[in-house]
């Protein structure tokens, strides 16, 4: 840790990808937690259920990418991305099956 | 990856350990309850001592006797219990017909004599909240709003669960970790000590924190709730009523047609002296009358599995009702590992002892982090001029060190003296005090809280000393104070075999134990490491 040089803007790229570990992570992992919930063949309370209590995998594997990949920006398109694909097919899910308008 | 694991594991090590240690006590919660209330009367047996058609008959007529229009009779028999642990007697209990647009009914109840049928004069005990007031604070805290509670703690699992998976991704040599252990060497031992314990109870931490974030998934992740329901109260309620399944529409129960006391006799012939636990009468709106029998000693890990269903017009055995959808049911396996209720004392004993490894984890990666920071701290301030010595940075740095190791000291020792001032304070307190069962609560926080300041006035090395010694103190006076303020002491529960009772008391004698040993421990350390420089000056 001493090696690395602590200036502010080293600090202020830690501190985005925080962010983006603990808010663009969440919303990925609510994404797909209810993508998988329009998509799992079950009764409707039973796939929420089921696809809720897988939701903290996506979660922690989606903190682990945001401190794996090369840069902070990088890690914001790794969460927004994907998470945006997952909604989109979620809402055209629902909408399909009459569920949401 | 290191470095996640580091600041996830700094950032909540101090509530993740009060978890683990009330959570760790939860596991013995009925033992602990039980030693709180010394007015009780020591452990007796019924199991096998009288006729189950006597005392069904005893206990049928009691029902018809007192209990009010009710959806459900229940009669359980003497037996071996799981949750709550421990021999139950001869009692009968009720639900009455709940009331329109209600799904449960009032529960009641009562403890009958085995011989006479009576009911038993209930001793009252002295007011605690025994060991469910530890339990409950390892998922809602203390003082605070119940929402804020479990999100606090849901965090810190999350946060927790991130550093147990990192942790495992940071050490790629984690089996030759397991057989490395550099005793005596500062900094390494404190790591090796991090390394060993964490990989031996690897497995429990991941089923433990994983199940804990399921009991609330749905609070802390309402997602796919939200999106499929939606997320006010209308559709909320819409959601958990669909997760409940249809409601039932129940009845007023009367006597079985069938005779109850010979359907107990034979059960009894059949499954084995104190293996029928209850049977319970209930009548489904529209359909025939039944009898629901539980047994004991079932190797399921669901405890109050039903065993056979039976009409209560004509004995007849009935299939048992369909079992619950898979989702259900994973959820259910989820809760039970978490929970543990279904394990026996030696695969207690295993859960206690993986919760003290968790605690131990805790501890060496906080402490460990001190250490380290230390050793870096000091080494910078050696080689760095004035100027930068005493920097800003240089300051913060200084400052923070001092911080983490004052909350380290505070909680690591505090916590666990706080904890047996909670259980002195049972003894202590005046048993007549209006009050007393939110005092013993105040003297675990006011202990606690007096352990943190302490150690922020004191040198670290002292504080870590007198603190652990006074916690050892504390823990060895306890079956002391038991046996000067209760006849509930080892003297008389070793004499009657109650082995509940003075586990309590042995287990005190055993963290008294352990605490010395690490106030020993780190005398000896530290009186060595002073006495070496000195020692190589005068050669």
């Amino acid at each position: 840790m001493s090696k690395v040089d602590l200036t502010l803007r080293y600090r202020l790229q830690v501190a985005s990808r925080v962010a983006a570990a603990a808010v663009g992570g969440y919303v990925l992992a609510s994404a797909v937690t209810a993508m998988l919930a329009a998509l799992f063949p079950l009764p409707r309370a039973e796939a929420v259920l089921a696809s809720t209590m897988l939701g903290f995998v996506w979660y922690s594997l989606a903190v682990i990418t945001v401190f794996c990949v090369k840069t902070a920006t990088r890690a914001w398109l790794a969460m927004a991305l994907p998470a945006a694909t997952a909604a989109v097919w979620c809402a055209w899910l629902l909408h399909a099956s009459g569920l949401r308008p | 990856m290191a470095w996640l694991h580091t600041w996830v594991g700094l950032t909540t090590g101090w509530v993740l350990f009060f978890v683990f240690v009330t959570g760790t006590a939860g596991y013995l919660d009925d033992e602990i309850t039980r030693w709180m209330q010394p007015e009780l009367p020591l452990a007796t047996t019924q199991i096998g001592l009288y006729e189950p058609s006597v005392m069904t008959g005893h206990a049928l007529a009691r029902l018809q006797a007192i209990a009010p229009p009710a959806r459900s009779w229940t009669v359980t028999l003497p037996h071996q219990s799981l949750e709550p642990r421990g021999e139950q007697g001869l009692s009968i209990a009720w639900e009455s017909l709940p009331s329109p647009g209600q799904n449960a009914g009032r529960r009641g109840g009562e403890r009958l004599d085995p011989i006479s049928g009576e009911p038993q004069q209930a001793v009252t005990p002295r007011a605690t909240g025994g060991g469910t007031v530890l339990y409950r604070m390892h998922y809602l805290m203390h003082s605070l709003p119940y929402e804020t509670g479990i999100k606090v703690v849901g965090i810190c699992t999350m946060l927790m669960w991130l550093a147990v998976v990192t942790g495992v991704i940071t050490h790629k040599k984690i089996f030759s970790d397991f057989f490395t252990f550099r005793p005596g060497k500062g900094q390494r031992s404190w790591l090796d000590a991090h390394n060993v314990v964490s990989v031996l109870s690897l497995p429990f931490f991941l089923m433990i924190t994983y199940t804990g974030l399921v009991f609330f998934a749905v609070t802390y992740l309402p997602a796919a709730r939200d999106a499929l329901y939606g997320s006010s109260a209308a559709p909320r309620q819409e959601f958990a009523k669909e997760l409940r399944g249809p409601a039932r529409n129940d009845q007023r129960v009367t006597a079985p047609n069938v005779s109850l006391p010979a359907l107990a006799q034979r059960l009894e012939s059949e499954w084995g002296v104190g293996n029928v636990v209850s049977m319970q009468i209930m009548h489904p709106s529209g359909e025939a009358p039944y009898i629901d029998v539980r047994r004991a000693r079932t190797s399921t890990l669901s405890v109050h599995e039903l065993a056979a269903r039976f009409s209560a017009i004509d004995g007849e055995r009935l299939p048992l009702p369909e079992a619950a959808p898979a989702t259900m049911r994973v959820r259910s396996t989820l809760f039970a590992l978490h929970e543990g209720l279904f394990a026996d004392w030696w695969l207690r004993w295993l859960y206690v002892i993986s919760g003290l490894l968790g605690c131990a984890v805790i501890g060496t990666g906080l402490v460990l982090w001190t250490v380290k920071r230390g050793q870096q701290h000091q080494r910078l301030q050696q080689r760095a001029g004035r100027a930068v010595r005493h920097s800003f940075t240089a300051r913060i740095n200084a400052t923070g060190l001092r911080l983490v190791e004052v909350l380290n000291i505070g909680t690591l020792a505090g916590l666990p003296l706080g904890l047996a001032a909670y259980f002195l304070a049972n003894r202590l307190l005046p048993v007549t005090m209006t009050t007393r069962a939110s005092w013993e609560v105040h003297s675990l926080f006011i202990v606690w809280g007096g352990a943190l300041l302490y150690a922020s006035v004191r040198p670290a090395k002292r504080a870590w000393f007198e603190l652990l010694s006074l916690a050892a103190a504390a823990y060895v006076s306890i079956p002391g104070i038991n046996a000067l303020t209760t006849d509930r002491h080892l003297g008389i529960t070793l004499r009657h075999g109650d082995w509940g009772l003075a586990g309590f008391d042995f287990a005190m004698f055993g963290l008294a134990g352990v605490f010395a040993a690490i106030a020993i421990k780190l005398q000896r350390k530290w009186r060595a490491a002073e006495a070496a420089p000195l020692a190589r000056k005068k050669s």
